[in-house]
């Protein structure tokens, strides 16, 4: 079976096409991120209208690329929520209607769950179960996985997710938006010593974070050293020791309770390397493994839409004839295959 | 010529299919219910019509303005339909479908179309009958505050869509002069067909990619200082 998948929850256009028995046989981005940065922040009005001018283009140049004709396509899968709700109809519209037009099955995807299985499109797949930590700009959950659909939350954020508390630090220490990786770069000349930032919510059990008393403990800091050239690096490097140790004890928390080894982490803070390296650190302790998506695969993309659908399509799932965007979607809401 | 026409841009959702000189239309006024409906519209025309998509000539809809999330609602499906069949898209005015709603049913032929564009303004265009029996635009379209719209000079002008009835004294503001108006006439699918017609046989249709909507509106955000 052959899926084009549509992504449009956010700030990233993405189409991809998955085979069943093929693999992932191509998949185009375009990023808004240029666009949005001007604001200080995602602006979803723009952000629709950005999608609007960019689905269809970028199915061609994806369909050209892979050498792929509209005709051979057996499903698609485009993604429904959690997201922007302007935006995810954008592409809800674009997908479900394509399926009609083309007389094939649509089935519409939850993006967290594109994210959870998006390291099943690498060589060596985790097996289920496995704890799944999705680490991104919008989300920050730790879930136990024990088989496609079969989710069970184990503890989220209570307030900013992990990603976005990156990048609203990053614009205290006057780096910009989206500062998240220029915070990663400045940390690397700072002295991670220097200060020391609390381990939020650690200190109790349970699974959910909360990273919104970070940022506000970075702006006191910097304003204590507001004279002091080095401070910006300085508070870089402690905020993301503090982030990645706090991501660590919960993710460490999360396999003992629930007995298993294998971790699997994506969204676009899966990307920063500390705490990737803490990570399988961790999971050696642990006796088991961390498992990522490709780099290109961590941020939002039009690959896990169609891998997702795609197993869905084959279970037999589809759409009526009518589209809908949720922007609160709970993954434990989906149905096992 | 056989075309399928969809209008999605304000609180009334409808589709219609052309074919030779007939129309079948589907229309429902639901606000936020497009989604659910349309595409399930566009399917019974064509049962109806006993006619599979792709032997249509091309796709119409209305580009707006309106509601930014109910244009994007038919330009996001005539995209799928369009690039999935293989078919050329027409954009028409919702405002100039808006006024040919006007004159198909209650023959007026100078047309002062406005809908209420929330945040104080209005959607504006004036449309006059052409030799084709069509109305045809009278100046630009544009988003005003009501008492800032260019009322055209001449009488005889008919007042339709929703700015009527939220603005009717103001938009009717030149003294002496009583604009009679209709402030319930919504958009249809059946006008922005009638529209697309002399377009397509121009020869006007374009790409799914270009099926684009106009918002008038452009300035949505402001930037940081």
């Amino acid at each position: 079976m052959r899926v084009l998948g549509i992504e449009t929850s956010c700030d990233e256009t993405g189409v991809a096409l998955y085979d069943t028995e093929q693999g992932l046989l191509g998949h185009v981005l375009h990023s808004q991120v240029p666009m949005h940065a001007e604001y200080g922040g995602v602006v979803p009005e723009l952000a629709s209208r950005d999608h609007v001018r960019k689905v269809v283009p970028l199915a061609r140049k994806l369909l050209a690329d892979s050498g792929v004709t509209l005709d051979s396509i057996d499903g698609v899968a485009y993604t429904a929520g959690p997201g922007l709700v302007g935006a995810l109809l954008v592409g809800a519209a674009v997908g479900r209607s394509l399926a009609f037009a083309l007389g094939v099955p649509a089935v519409a995807v939850n993006h967290m769950e594109g994210h959870l299985l998006a390291p099943m499109l690498e060589s060596d797949p985790p097996e289920f179960p496995f704890v799944a930590l999705l680490v991104s700009g919008g989300h920050t959950q730790l879930v136990q996985v024990e088989g496609v659909g079969r989710y069970r939350m184990l503890g989220q954020s209570l307030d900013d997710a992990a990603g976005e508390a990156f990048d609203k630090t990053a614009k205290l220490i006057g780096l910009g938006y989206p500062g998240g990786p220029a915070l990663a770069r400045a940390a690397e000349r700072g002295d991670v010593s220097r200060f020391r930032f609390p381990r939020p919510m650690t200190d109790r059990p349970g699974l959910d974070f909360s990273f919104s008393g970070l940022k506000t403990f970075a702006l006191n800091t910097i304003h204590q050293h507001r004279d002091d050239p080095n401070a910006g690096a300085d508070v870089a490097a402690a905020f993301q020791l503090a982030v990645v140790e706090t991501l660590a004890i919960k993710c460490r928390r999360a396999l003992q309770q629930t007995g298993l080894t294998r971790l699997v982490v994506a969204g676009g803070v899966s990307a920063n390397v500390h705490l990737r390296e803490r990570l399988e650190r961790l999971a050696e302790d642990q006796g088991g493994r961390v498992y990522y998506p490709r780099p290109e695969l961590c941020t939002d993309n039009g690959a896990m839409i169609a891998y997702a659908g795609a197993l869905r399509l084959q279970a037999g799932q589809h759409e009526p004839l009518s589209f809908t965007a949720r922007p609160r979607w709970p993954m434990d809401e989906l149905s096992p295959l | 010529m056989k075309l399928i026409a969809l209008e999605t841009a304000t609180e009334a959702c409808s589709a219609a299919l052309y074919s030779d000189g007939e129309t079948l239309e589907r229309y429902s006024v639901q606000p936020r219910g497009h989604a659910d409906l349309i595409l399930g519209m566009v399917d019974e025309l064509l049962s109806e019509a006993g006619l599979r998509l792709r032997e249509l000539d091309a796709l119409a809809f209305g580009r707006g303005p309106g509601a930014f999330t109910g244009v994007r609602i038919a330009v996001g499906v005539i995209q799928g339909l369009a690039f999935g069949a293989d078919l050329p898209v027409v954009p028409v005015s919702t405002l100039q479908a808006l006024a040919q709603g006007a004159f198909r049913e209650q023959g007026h032929g100078r047309v002062l179309a406005a809908i209420d564009a929330r945040m104080g303004e209005v959607y504006w265009g004036a449309f006059t009958e052409g030799p084709s029996g069509l109305l045809e635009p009278a100046g630009e379209e544009g988003v005003f505050r009501p008492e800032a719209v260019p009322l055209p000079t001449g009488s005889d002008w008919f007042g339709a869509g929703s700015g009527w009835n939220t603005y009717p004294k103001v938009l009717a503001r030149h003294p002496g002069r009583d604009i009679l108006h209709d402030g319930e006439r919504l958009p249809r699918a059946r006008d922005i067909a009638a529209l697309a017609i002399p377009m397509i046989e121009r020869g006007e249709g374009l790409p799914a990619e270009k099926a684009l909507p106009v918002y008038l509106r452009d300035q949505v955000v402001r930037k940081p200082a």
